[in-house]
């Protein structure tokens, strides 16, 4: 039981924490046509800066300036890079956001090193909210879900009832036909980008204090969020939203149920030897493979993701 | 009002239209009629800068060949695509809405008049427009690009799959748009409603115009029609 409701807290919690990255990716997908690589990128970016701004002004104006800062270096990439390259197709694009991704990584590396830096929480959020059989439950996580769920309400109330959340939602599918009845597409398709990597930096900026905070952070989550993006369904933040609960609570559950393979081939009549390589596999060591297996089984029997429309 | 002269545009490497002049008055409407493939569409969506124009293209004493499509439309063209794109998950009114260029800022058109001239678009007002029937689309895209104001408008065969009732709709509507005082490039394969609304006709033939007249001279022309309009 108590197993239970801490993972599946903490699910959720991972799950937010992936659909705050994954929000922004899929909308700059539906808009763009291309899965942008770097977009962890920014998360990482947005962890960084916190910590580097709020050492001078403290947490608080951190968390609000570092997505400002990232959601304006997003615009600029837009702008004078991405932009340029669209000209030469999706290929040269997503070669350009590898490209960004990798910058982004060694510039981190130059500037803070490569060792984690000392990015944590601030004191208030450290202490424990409740207790639940004997287990504290951290404040800062809860802090981080109801950041997470303002967030998307506020991105849910922007898209559906202001008149430029109409007009990204119609250029989303009709690009040219938003620009015939005069509304400057190309400054639309800037601010998705900035901000998608604003709301991937707010990410980073609770992601970093509650995880780490160093410059592999970006390679370690932004596989996971591509799986998010294509088994959700490429452009569908319906979508999107339940492939990150789904797999927050697979990876976290796989960690916390400490069966080994053999118990489990066990339950299916199999035997295998607790020594043997392969019965000595637990399900916490499979954890990291699991949204990988998704993402190839997704591919294979609905490539189409859980809700995506197909693309003609 | 609108001046081409001497445009070409490509798609890759094939050369589709080869030195097209045309121009439009200020209030008057003017047909391009010909053939399936032969670049009506090309020409208009180059004049709107959705296909790279080459080649003069002049609208109010301005040159615009280059502008992104935003830029013209703001200097008052308006275009009504082949396709009738609608936003199919946006509802008939957020569609119209979308039609003028800044909030609260209607002209001529009003959300209110195209509602009220169109039942079945004011009976799914807050639907989305997705679920409506072809000849819905077809007023729908139309009243949207007039809710942005324009001072010309370019329709690409509006009529084309519709029913006769319906195609007299359409008919309508554009007869209404040129009573209010919009010039009209029409672009459409047969002569039937164009001929009967137009003041002059082009008729173009595998990326050039082939003739220029009015509906009367073009009724009394039969080598034209046979060798560039019947099939
Ligand atoms: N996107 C495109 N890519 C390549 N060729 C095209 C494209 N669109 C149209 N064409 C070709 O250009 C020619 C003119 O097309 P179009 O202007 O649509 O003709 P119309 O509107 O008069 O029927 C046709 O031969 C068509 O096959
Ligand atoms: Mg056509």
């Amino acid at each position: 039981m108590e197993t239970i409701v801490f993972s599946t807290l903490n699910g959720v919690l991972y799950g937010l924490l992936l659909f705050m990255l994954s929000s922004g990716l899929t909308l700059i997908f539906s808009m763009m046509g291309v899965l942008n690589f770097a977009h962890a990128s920014f998360y990482m970016l947005g962890a960084y800066f916190a910590y580097a701004i709020g050492a001078t002004t403290g947490f608080w104006a951190a968390m609000l300036l570092a997505p400002i800062l990232v959601a304006g270096v997003g615009a600029l990439v837009e702008r004078y890079g991405l932009r340029n390259v669209h000209r030469h197709g999706h290929v040269a694009e997503l070669l350009f956001t590898f490209g960004i991704a990798f910058l982004i990584e060694e510039i981190v590396k130059l500037i803070w090193g490569r060792n984690p830096v000392p990015y944590s929480p601030p004191a208030v959020l450290q202490q424990p909210l409740f207790t639940l059989w004997g287990t504290q439950y951290p404040s800062f996580r809860v802090f981080m879900m109801i950041v997470a769920v303002l967030m998307f309400i506020t991105l849910w109330l922007m898209l559906k009832k202001t008149r430029i959340g109409l007009i990204v939602q119609a250029a989303l599918t009709h690009p040219h036909m938003v620009g015939h009845l005069g509304h400057n597409v190309p400054l639309v398709f800037m601010g998705v980008f900035a901000v998608g990597c604003g709301m991937a930096a707010l990410a980073g900026v609770i992601g970093g204090a509650l995880l780490v905070t160093d410059p592999a952070m970006a390679l370690t989550l932004g596989p996971i969020v591509f799986v998010v993006v294509v088994v959700g369904g490429m452009g569908s933040l319906g979508g999107a939203f339940v492939a990150s609960i789904l797999i927050g609570l697979i990876q976290t559950f796989a960690v916390a149920v400490d069966a080994s393979l053999s118990d489990l081939l066990a339950r299916f009549g199999v035997m295998v030897s607790n020594r043997s390589d392969l019965g000595r596999i637990t399900l916490a060591q499979v954890a990291p493979m699991l949204p990988f297996l998704l993402l190839v089984l997704v591919l294979i029997f609905r490539p189409r993701g859980l809700m995506g429309a197909r693309e003609s | 009002m609108l001046e081409v002269s001497g445009l070409n545009a490509y798609y890759g490497k094939s050369h589709i239209l080869q030195g097209v002049d045309i121009h439009v008055d200020a209030g008057e409407v003017v047909s391009l009629i010909g053939r399936n493939g032969v670049g009506r569409s090309t020409t208009v969506k180059a004049i709107m800068g959705e296909v790279p124009p080459h080649g003069r293209v002049r609208f109010k004493g301005r040159d615009i060949a280059g502008l992104p499509s935003h830029r013209i439309a703001r200097l008052g063209i308006g275009y009504v695509p082949e396709h009738r794109d609608i936003f199919p998950d946006l509802t008939v009114r957020q569609n119209l809405m979308l039609g003028m260029k800044d909030a609260k800022k209607e002209g001529r058109w009003t959300i209110q008049g195209s509602l009220d001239m169109f039942p079945n678009l004011a009976a799914r007002a807050d639907s989305p427009a997705g679920v409506l029937s072809g000849g819905e689309k077809q007023m729908l895209t139309m009243c949207r690009t007039m809710m942005g104001d324009p001072d010309l408008v370019m329709i690409d065969e509006p009529t084309e799959g519709l029913a006769p009732l319906i195609v007299r709709q359409v008919g309508e509507l554009i007869s209404e748009i040129a009573r209010r005082g919009v010039a009209i490039l029409l672009v459409e394969q047969k002569l039937s409603i164009a001929l009967d609304i137009s003041h002059r006709v082009y008729v173009m033939g595998h990326g050039r115009i082939v003739f220029e007249g009015t509906p009367a001279e073009l009724k009394a022309n039969e080598t034209v029609r046979k060798e560039w309009l019947e099939v």
